[in-house]
């Protein structure tokens, strides 16, 4: 080699072919380790050396870590599946149409060819669509780790900013999605500078009509706004029972923007800014998910 | 499974031609292509995903070079912007298509721009003006303007459509 340009600083890599030896990799409590899965989101922290791992653990050839399966009404992901498969999958349309929308907003096709499911949900990136989608649809991570496997639910799994409840040497290997269930309402709406951003903000939304066409259920919830997608109780109580009608949109609205505390303040956008937007964005959505339920309908899902 | 300190080999296809190298993990793929196997097509700009100009083929997939590592791509097939014109010379009608609507003037993001419509129209030849939107969407460009590039690509969708063989890479 005559000259080289390299980004990241230097770091020791090990792909494991089988389940099994990435945890030996990852637990190993004398070395600082990462895992790699789809990269688009640790290889420009590792360009740009906010990152510097000592080893980084490509979890790209162990067989069996991608798919999508329908499993007890849920749609469950092999944490390498990637976007682009989320995004192509009629079964997904069919049963989870929230996913598939939130799944356009995530980069472009050509992030989408090669960013994973389980690497958007262990990144935890705070303006990111999936983990949102998470926690609207109450999802779930399964996590493998040398003491045995469990499952965390998705409300539980999100700490803080870029922070996940994952331990160390712990392993995301599938992302539970429940499918919508029949009647349930959705909408997923973003803001972002350009298609492709990050969000400054966004809502993520299902709502339940019963029999008379007042909210039954619904979850509200906003992310690139707090440190982690966060559901919005006081607006979701303040919906229960009542009738839809656009005033009580707008008080939702105003509900979501009391409910942070310091909202994050950046470059791509300020605190306040971002309150309006979650605001503007959960009153928006809250009629787009209204306008697709279909009042009292129960049973199976679609 | 290994794990090592020090550099590895790697074998791609890369336009048809198999090349070994020998690699530091944190040498993307972006550097392979350009330092070690010399084929400076493939530029690089932002070096975090947001440009495209770094923009190849992987296994048929647009995607960046700059966010991938060389050695997550031992095995795979890769096709750079070098691969599109012919051995003579003869451009490939998708840069003929760029040429006649004056769908480049620098020239710096063309390759990405190149990939990404190549990956979007082989695998999608019916795509649409909005599929074909959000594919040049997630691609920079500073002085040509999308308006000649949409042009571009919308001329040589359909002239895709029509003449298949002679596209395929």
């Amino acid at each position: 080699m005559e000259w080289a340009t390299v980004k990241p600083a230097a770091f020791d890599y090990a792909a494991p072919t089988s389940l099994a030896e990435a945890l030996t990799l990852l637990g190993d409590p004398d070395r600082d380790a990462t895992v790699l899965a789809g990269g688009q989101s640790l290889l420009p922290m590792l360009n740009m050396r906010l990152a510097r791992p000592e080893l980084v653990v490509d979890i790209g050839r162990i067989p069996n870590l991608a798919g999508i399966e329908e499993r007890e009404g849920a749609l469950v992901f092999g944490a390498m599946t990637t976007k682009a498969a989320v995004e192509s999958s009629a079964l997904v349309l069919r049963q989870q149409p929230l996913l598939h929308a939130a799944t356009k907003l995530v980069g472009h096709p050509q992030i989408r060819s090669r960013g994973t499911v389980g690497g958007s949900m262990a990144q935890a990136d705070p303006a990111a669509e999936y983990p949102a989608v998470a926690v609207a649809t109450g999802g779930w991570m399964r996590a493998v780790g040398a003491d045995g496997e469990r499952t965390i639910p998705a409300a539980d799994f999100f700490v803080t900013c870029l922070t996940t409840g994952l331990a160390p040497g712990e392993l995301l290997v599938e992302v539970g999605i429940p499918a919508l269930s029949a009647g349930t309402g959705w909408s997923f709406t973003e803001l972002s500078r350009r298609h492709g951003d990050f969000a400054m903000a966004g809502v993520a939304v299902t709502v339940r009509l019963d029999r008379a066409g007042c909210f039954e259920e619904s979850r509200i919830v906003v992310f690139g706004v707090g440190d982690i997608p966060t559901r919005m109780s006081a607006a979701e109580e303040l919906l229960r029972g009542e009738r839809p009608e656009p005033s009580l949109y707008r008080r939702a609205a105003d509900a979501v923007r009391d409910a942070f505390d310091a909202p994050m303040s950046d470059i791509h956008a300020s605190a306040e800014y971002r309150l309006h937007l979650a605001g503007v964005l959960a009153e928006r959505g809250i009629a787009d998910a209204v306008a697709r339920a279909h009042p009292g309908e129960e049973g199976p899902n679609r | 499974m290994s794990s090592t300190n020090g550099t590895r080999p790697v074998r791609v296809t890369v336009n048809g031609t198999v090349h070994e190298a020998t690699v530091e993990p944190r040498t993307t793929l972006s550097e392979l292509l350009r330092s070690q196997l010399g084929l400076t097509g493939t530029h690089v700009g932002c070096e975090h995903g947001v440009c495209g100009v770094c923009t190849v083929l992987i296994d048929g997939k647009a995607v960046r070079s700059c966010l991938t590592l060389a050695v997550q791509v031992d095995g795979s097939e890769i096709l750079t912007v070098e691969g599109l014109a012919a051995a003579d010379g003869t451009l490939h009608p998708l840069q003929e298509a760029f040429s006649a609507e004056h769908g480049l003037q620098c020239g710096f993001c063309t390759p990405g721009f190149l990939m990404a419509v190549y990956a979007l129209l082989t695998e999608k030849p019916d795509a649409g003006e909005d599929e074909i939107r959000e594919v040049l969407g997630g691609q920079l460009c500073r002085c040509t303007g999308y308006q000649s590039i949409l042009r571009s690509v919308m001329r040589a969708a359909a002239q895709f459509r029509e003449s298949k063989l002679e596209w395929v890479r």
